[in-house]
């Protein structure tokens, strides 16, 4: 199971809580997913939405909000603040975004956002790219875990750079890997496991399902598959077929 | 029958007079606001009457009961004007739009020349759209004070205060939430505008998958823009970013949008049930109806039905809850 700045966490998928037809049906998926934690938007449903939190906090898993929503590193210093008074954790996942179209993270403001926040007492989480520069700054930044995205935000094209990922895990062994947006099917959440991902974040690919329930347990299958084929130990894609059954015994004919 | 008072004149609370009054009971209403107006969250509404479209994203019951909405609104005096929903998507947005599709029933994809025939305004801005025909909408506000004025010729008159005599029926919206725990706020933001330089004659839904809009026409030249889901209990609030965000995307829709004039901007906040379905709820003395979430013009005259049965014959409602007596 994976661990967060030294918390242990049941379940590899981190689960979105926006989008949901109700939050009925989003406590049913959270309960067919299992999800491990649960995010949750500060600027989109936080304010004044008590009732909301009171309902994230009866699916009895550990609360990571974030700041989605911030363009800039003082609202997201700022609403990372009033995340902590409002879910009493120093967890956030510490979005800074700069095009609103891609919603591709801000890295420069990404890295002084993350050290101010750490140097602050935060654990942050930052959704980043999987640029190797990029990700080494959010270490030295005082980040303990990375975020990289698999594609745009609700995209659910998948991961568009198993290569640029693949090379994160190589570079960054012990450092806690989540890919974070732009799930859409279980195999894209199996295939980040398999690339040896501690952890897959989504939100869309479920709350936005024909049949939210459905799809957070074949997500739940689908990581539990990657995780196992990751530790199991893959073979090697050859290009010339390689024989399952032995061949000695075979009668020759002609 | 003993007598009943109703607690609200929202768009629940004179439905369930009006269904009533239909089975020869006059009941009391009381509201301390005395006439239907933005105490109500019903006020702020888009009016839609979109079973199949609100499909999208709500239970299959939502659609049930919403299918006879038109039919009861027009035999209640409201002008319900049947003219479909048309459901647009931005070219690059595509995706939605065949989601949207995939989600819901009884509609017809209609590509660019059949838009433009169905709204000439909308010429060459959209290849592709799917219109829902039978669909309609009304004019809130209009609407409820039909009812109110309909109620008024049978001689109910909406009380300004007193003490409630015989059956309580609690169709205070949000405000029951003192007495209804599990009722939380959905809030919403919308925009009326007048833009006499646009012609929309039916319902313009445009998909987005940020910002989803709506489009209703008042008839005038007046637009009721709506409207964003907030899961936040703050009422009177309306925020740049959402004001930013729908007119830009009315101005997406239509560029003409650009010169209206700005008439009213609201926010208020729905009541909602954990699983946003209308619920009756009979606790000693009191029936609560409410719940109605973003289905309000939609669901209230089924959920009145109900509470009017259940009241009058004693029948049980399908969405009762089940701490009745």
């Amino acid at each position: 199971m994976p661990v967060f700045y030294g918390t242990a966490v049941e379940s590899p998928l981190m689960l979105g809580t926006a989008q949901y037809p109700s939050p009925a049906i989003m406590a049913q998926a959270f309960r067919a997913s299992r999800a491990g934690i649960a995010t949750v938007s500060l600027r989109r449903e936080g304010g004044a939405g008590q009732d909301f939190h009171n309902l994230i906090k009866d699916l009895g898993v550990p609360v990571l909000p974030n700041t989605a929503g911030c363009h800039s590193v003082r609202e997201a210093v700022t609403t990372a603040q009033m995340a902590r008074e409002l879910f009493e954790t120093p967890w956030i996942k510490l979005e800074v975004i700069r095009d609103d179209d891609t919603l591709c993270p801000d890295v420069i403001a990404l890295v002084e956002a993350a050290r101010l926040l750490s140097d602050d007492g935060f654990q942050v989480f930052p959704y980043c790219t999987e640029d190797l520069s990029v990700c080494g700054r959010l270490l030295d930044a005082g980040c303990q875990v990375l975020m990289p995205w698999g594609a745009p935000i609700g995209s659910g094209r998948g991961l568009n750079n198993p290569y640029g990922l693949r090379s994160l895990r190589a570079h960054f062994p012990d450092v806690p890997l989540v890919v974070d947006a732009g799930i859409g099917l279980p195999s894209h959440a199996a295939q980040a496991m398999e690339l040896g991902y501690d952890a897959v974040l989504l939100n869309t690919a479920v709350a936005k399902a024909g049949d939210p329930v459905a799809m957070a347990r074949a997500m739940a299958l689908a990581i539990e598959a990657g995780q196992l084929a990751r530790r199991a130990g893959a073979i090697e894609p050859r290009d010339m077929a390689a024989p399952s059954t032995p061949l000695f015994g075979m009668a020759v004919l002609g | 029958m003993s007598q009943i008072t109703i607690l609200g004149a929202g768009v629940m609370g004179l439905c369930i007079a009006t269904e009533l009054a239909a089975r020869g009971v006059l009941p009391r209403i009381i509201d301390p606001a005395g006439k239907p107006g933005s105490q109500a969250c019903s006020w702020r509404a888009g009016g839609m009457l979109a079973p199949y479209c609100e499909a999208e994203s709500a239970e299959p019951a939502v659609l049930r009961l919403g299918l006879d909405a038109a039919d009861w609104w027009q035999a209640n005096g409201a002008e319900v004007i049947r003219r479909g929903t048309l459901v647009l998507a931005p070219s690059r947005d595509r995706a939605e739009l065949d989601r949207f599709a995939r989600l819901t029933q009884a509609h017809q994809p209609v590509n660019g020349d059949e838009i433009a025939a169905l709204e000439p305004e909308l010429s060459g801005r959209f290849p592709r759209g799917l219109h829902f025909a039978t669909e309609a909408h009304l004019n809130p506000r209009a609407a409820l004070l039909a009812l109110r004025d309909r109620l008024g010729e049978r001689g109910i008159q909406i009380e300004t205060e007193g003490t409630p005599t015989g059956l309580v029926v609690d169709a205070r919206g949000l405000a029951a939430k003192d007495e209804l725990a599990d009722l939380r706020g959905v809030r919403g933001e919308m925009l009326v505008i007048r833009c006499p330089e646009v012609t929309l004659t039916r319902t313009i839904r445009l998909l987005h998958p940020r910002i989803p809009l709506y489009v209703v026409p008042r008839g005038d030249g007046v637009y009721m823009i709506g409207a964003t889901m907030l899961e936040t209990g703050g009422k009177y609030r309306v925020t740049a970013r959402s004001a930013v965000e729908m007119l830009s995307a009315a101005y997406a829709l239509h560029p003409g949008f650009a010169e209206a004039e700005i008439l009213e901007l609201g926010s208020d906040a729905r009541p909602a049930f954990p699983d946003n379905l209308p619920r009756l709820r009979r606790r000693g003395g009191t029936l609560y109806a409410n719940g109605l979430y973003r289905h309000g013009y939609l669901l209230a005259p089924a959920v009145a039905r109900m509470a009017a049965d259940y009241l009058v014959e004693g029948r049980k409602p399908e969405f009762m809850d089940e701490d009745h007596p």
